[in-house]
């Protein structure tokens, strides 16, 4: 029976993992996500779970760690944050060429410079193109539901692809809150033992990352692509059949009070509590506030997300990230041009909000909203706002 | 039993993630031809020692009936490693022909 606890989001994050009986974790402390380092270290060393926990003296040896030991055919896992992810960067398209399932817990938090150790998404976004399943947790529950996810989709013969799960630094990793921990047997019928395409056997021998000459590599990257695109209907079967098993269900759009709504605000991860305070709000004056929550962000849920915003006026996206010199925001730059050939499509206002750890408070959001319901019926004023900016 | 083709045709003919599953294909790609060096031994000089068979980065280099020691230059990269632990000095970098 799953029991129901009052934990910290990174412990209970650590504790879903080993539920997953990963055989390697390879995990390079660093703020925020350093308490999921720990206490998946204490874990192996007090013997609750039989896995390798490799120190390593950098992310780029952590991932590199991973990548090998699921070539190898182990299940692994990894997690980090803002500079440690950037110092990852060179691996993660590797690691998903070579079709390798390896989980990848993230603690959101901005990059630098200057330094910031608190949450924003400036981390994950420079890693839109490197071709990992890519999900954003709104809460505990979910930070913990998406870890034991996570390996099922990723391990699924027909995806055999990385996912990095992005968890809010402290506004999720450092929170105690109420949630229900999975017991093993639960976790057990859900996640089958990982069965590698190949391993990396002298009785057998492969080779693995192989060189790619001019006349096959854009092949390659069309089966990237499409596998990446493919990957979406073994997410949509895992995460119905979690719903069947645990009574929790996901989407790759949440939506709250999103029918009727003129003006939508959309986010990622958990700024979505705070803001669906806001249309709670300002429903019940009778405002036609509603939103709607991006929790897969790659592959990007094109058809879901249509389907979402369909008859909205006014779509708001609040981006955690700058695309300097840019078009504003990355999340306000894809919906625009998944937007673009659709006559009815809804204007789209971007804010750059909670940038470094600045609090979005519900008042915020309500302010937000008002801008979004003065801007129906109004042409478009185009480009972004740095909310909250002093002038 | 059909034919073995060098490359799949197709995107879909990939395996995945570009594993090969079978042993020493590279010796199907021959490589050599970027060299813009490649050794000469001089048997002369040559102890046959093997110092060039051991150190060479890409296993070309392999021993004659003789025992003395030669480079399959459909492979050699001309990198120069065997002359450079050659301690008798028997191997000679010469430039490639234009």
């Amino acid at each position: 029976m799953a029991k129901r606890v009052g934990m910290e989001v990174a412990i209970a994050a650590a504790e879903a993992v080993a539920l997953c009986r990963i055989d390697v974790a390879a995990v390079y402390p660093i703020t925020p996500n350093t308490h999921i380092a720990e206490h998946l270290a204490e874990i192996v060393a007090d013997g609750k779970l039989d896995a390798e926990y490799i120190t390593v003296e950098s992310e780029h040896s952590s991932i590199s760690a991973c990548c090998g030991a699921s070539g190898a055919g182990a299940r692994a896992y990894t997690a980090t944050s803002s500079q440690g992810l950037m110092l990852m960067h060179e691996i993660l398209p590797i690691v998903s060429a070579m079709r390798l399932p390896v989980v990848m817990g993230l603690a959101n938090r901005a990059v630098s410079g200057p330094l910031n150790i608190w949450n924003d998404h400036s981390d994950i976004m420079p890693q839109r193109d490197s071709g990992w399943i890519s999900f954003f947790a709104e809460n505990g529950q979910e930070a913990v539901d998406m870890s034991i996810q996570s390996f099922r989709i990723a391990e699924d013969p027909e995806v055999m692809l990385p996912i990095v799960l992005n968890i809010d630094g402290f506004q999720l990793t450092h929170m105690i809150e109420a949630l229900e921990l999975p017991s093993q047997k639960e976790v057990d019928r859900y996640l089958p033992p990982f069965r590698p395409l190949a391993t990396l056997h002298p009785d057998k021998p492969v080779s693995m990352g192989a060189y790619a000459f001019p006349d096959i590599f854009t092949e390659v990257m069309k089966v990237k692509d499409s596998v990446l695109i493919d990957s979406k209907k073994t997410i949509l079967k895992a995460w119905d059949e979690w719903g069947k098993q645990f009574g929790r269900w996901y989407k790759p759009v949440e939506t709250y009070k999103a029918d009727g709504a003129e003006v939508l605000i959309m986010t990622m991860g958990s700024m979505g509590e705070t803001a669906s305070i806001a249309v709670d709000e300002l429903r019940a004056k009778g405002v036609p506030a509603g939103l709607v929550k991006l929790r897969l962000w790659r592959p990007f849920p094109f058809e879901e997300f249509r389907e979402a915003i369909k008859g909205a006026k006014v779509l708001i996206v609040c981006d955690r990230a700058v695309s300097f010199g840019g078009p504003g925001g990355p999340v306000a730059a894809e919906v625009k041009s998944a937007l673009y050939n659709d006559a009815g499509r809804p204007a789209v206002l971007n804010f750059l909000i909670g940038l470094g750890g600045r609090d979005v408070t519900v008042e915020n959001f309500k302010d937000i909203l008002e801008k979004g319901v003065q801007a129906i019926n109004k042409k478009p004023a185009g480009g972004y706002i740095f909310y909250g900016v002093r002038e | 039993m059909t034919t073995k083709k060098k490359y799949p045709e197709k995107w879909t003919e990939l395996n995945p993630g570009c594993m090969v599953f079978e042993a020493g294909s590279a010796k199907a790609h021959k490589t050599g031809s970027w060299k813009a060096q490649h050794p000469v031994w001089d048997n002369r000089k040559c102890i046959k020692c093997g110092v060039c068979y051991i150190y060479c980065p890409e296993a070309c280099v392999s021993r004659t009936e003789e025992g003395y020691y030669a480079a399959d230059l459909e492979y050699c990269k001309g990198c120069g490693i065997c002359a450079h632990e050659c301690w008798p000095g028997a191997i000679e970098m010469k430039e490639e022909e234009v």
